[in-house]
């Protein structure tokens, strides 16, 4: 489906009746030179970027409920790049420039808004680690400004400046940092891989591979055999159900982390905080709705829901910092599946078995990364190397001692 | 959600503070040939199963205890509550 001004005019008169779907719905065919299991934002970009960038447009991208049905629809849709270690940044800082030129690239409104993320300080010792951070951010080419109070005043003259326990003392600005429409992306990516011939193939579940003297020859699914010469996972949330299939036990453990939404407001908030030392992070969509979120509800979960008590922590981080929120009312809460991994970083990598690739571990920071993962992931099915930017993604790291640890955590998923 | 406590009966998980995976009850070998390789799978490696799971809670705001849990991942239904030291005790562990 193409769109130009003329069509819209033309349908306008004649009663929106010549629309098309925006992608094809194909039956599968009986083999493909890639078959990428997952249709959300990271299976489709990798579509689209192998068509794209390398030419490889016999593809077929395999769901199994509805594009964009799972995690590119369940987040709170917002991107940044502002990691500290040396093995993330540089890849969050190609996802930021992706997006920055995404809906020119993919020709698809996205609603790519930069509008700023702000990380609240509350102490000299996290003062210290905002410095360090933002500097190290500069250094591989983002943004970073330290505020004190009076700069986080002048932004947000609304928060709650003297909390007996956590006073705001300034805060970490990265101004290119904002929200996408999250759905949008999905579609974005969906639509353009379509246009250069990928098989975009819907309720199609993969049940199991097709593994003969360590390689695999591809993957057996509800709508029969789809042979590969590749076969490419990017499954995040499901990770660990899918390459069981395959015989590999994975650094993951999949936890659920919940989101909020409220009724539509005017114009408040025109940014996004962060109030990390209260679990409570908080932006407002374009249609006037408060979009926020905490912490994880710590325990394995695989329901797409998740409990009271999470609940009443991120409203009660809400209210410490914005007081008036008291007199919003809750319009929504959902929960999505995350892959948080051993050290709260991804994988994007080759595997022990010959033509199966892994692509996954996305923690809470999947969406942001979007465009680089599906980047660096057709760059690796295409060449066979990774990319610069995703050497350190590798499923053997902790064997290796080269744990990619922003928090410093330990082997403890659900701290990071 | 709602822990039966084997010894203090019906109590809030908010009580409770979540490790993971029981198996990490089986610590390997430190004397084994290949104990490089058995502390990688026993350290970063899990099972991470849709449907039972059974797992370690800490009792952090009651009685102290560590607890084996056998819950529903997919439901959050709760099958079992052990106390991990009888888990652990008919292991031959900890005598």
């Amino acid at each position: 489906m193409r769109y130009s001004g003329l069509k819209v005019i033309k349908e306008a008169l004649t009663g929106h009746k010549g629309w098309r779907p925006t992608w094809r719905d194909p039956e599968p065919k009986k083999s493909y030179d890639v078959v990428i299991i997952g249709g959300g934002g990271h299976g489709l970009a990798t579509a689209y970027y192998l068509a794209k960038n390398h030419g490889i447009t016999n593809v077929a991208v395999i769901e199994k409920g509805w594009i964009g049905g799972g995690n590119v629809g369940r987040n709170t849709t917002i991107i940044r790049s502002n990691y500290l270690l040396d093995g993330n940044e540089p890849f969050y800082e190609l996802s930021l420039k992706l997006w920055e030129g995404l809906e020119q690239d993919f020709n698809y409104n996205a609603m790519v808004s930069q509008r700023g993320i702000l990380n609240l300080v509350h102490t000299d010792a996290q003062r210290d680690a905002a410095r360090r951070r933002g500097n190290a951010m500069i250094l591989n080419g983002s943004d970073a400004e330290l505020l004190d109070t009076d700069g986080v005043r002048a932004m947000y003259p609304f928060l709650n400046f003297n909390n007996a326990r956590f006073p705001i003392k300034g805060g970490l600005l990265h101004r290119r940092g904002g929200t996408v429409r999250h759905d949008a992306v999905a579609w974005g990516y969906a639509r353009g891989a379509d246009l250069r011939g990928v098989d975009i193939i819907q309720n199609c579940e993969v049940t199991g591979f097709k593994i003969e003297n360590g390689k695999c020859l591809g993957v057996e699914t509800t709508k029969g055999f789809i042979g590969a010469n590749k076969v490419a996972s990017c499954v995040a949330g499901s990770s660990s159900r899918v390459m069981e299939k395959a015989g590999m036990r994975l650094p993951i453990e999949s936890h659920v982390l919940q989101a909020f939404v409220s009724e539509g407001l005017k114009p408040v908030l025109d940014g996004v905080i962060t109030f990390g030392a209260g679990h409570f992070y908080c932006s407002q969509s374009d249609k006037g709705g408060l979009v926020f979120g905490g912490d994880l509800d710590m325990y394995n979960s695989y329901a797409q829901r998740g409990n009271l008590p999470v609940v009443e922590d991120v409203i009660e981080g809400g209210m410490a910092l914005i007081p008036a929120l008291g007199r919003v009312r809750m319009l929504r809460s959902w929960g999505g599946i995350m892959d948080m991994s051993m050290d709260g970083s991804p994988f994007i990598d080759k595997t022990h078995v010959d033509g199966l690739y892994f692509n996954g571990g996305w923690c809470y920071g999947g969406f942001k990364a979007t465009p680089a993962s599906g980047w660096c992931y057709a760059h690796l099915l295409a060449t066979d190397t990774p990319h610069k930017v995703a050497t350190e993604y590798r499923l053997d790291r902790f064997r290796k001692g080269r744990m990619i640890d922003e928090k410093g955590q330990g082997a403890q998923p659900n701290l990071h | 959600m709602i822990i039966n406590h084997p010894i203090l009966g019906p109590r809030d998980s908010q009580e409770f503070t979540y490790l993971g995976d029981a198996t990490l009850i089986d610590r390997p070998d430190w004397e084994a040939d290949d104990a490089a390789g058995q502390f990688h799978d026993y350290l970063y490696l899990r099972d991470n199963p849709a449907g039972e799971h059974r797992e370690l809670w800490f009792h952090e705001q009651g009685d102290r205890s560590w607890l084996v849990v056998t819950r529903n991942t997919v439901t959050h239904e709760i099958l079992n509550v052990e106390l991990a030291r009888d888990v652990a005790r008919a292991r031959g562990r900890s005598k």
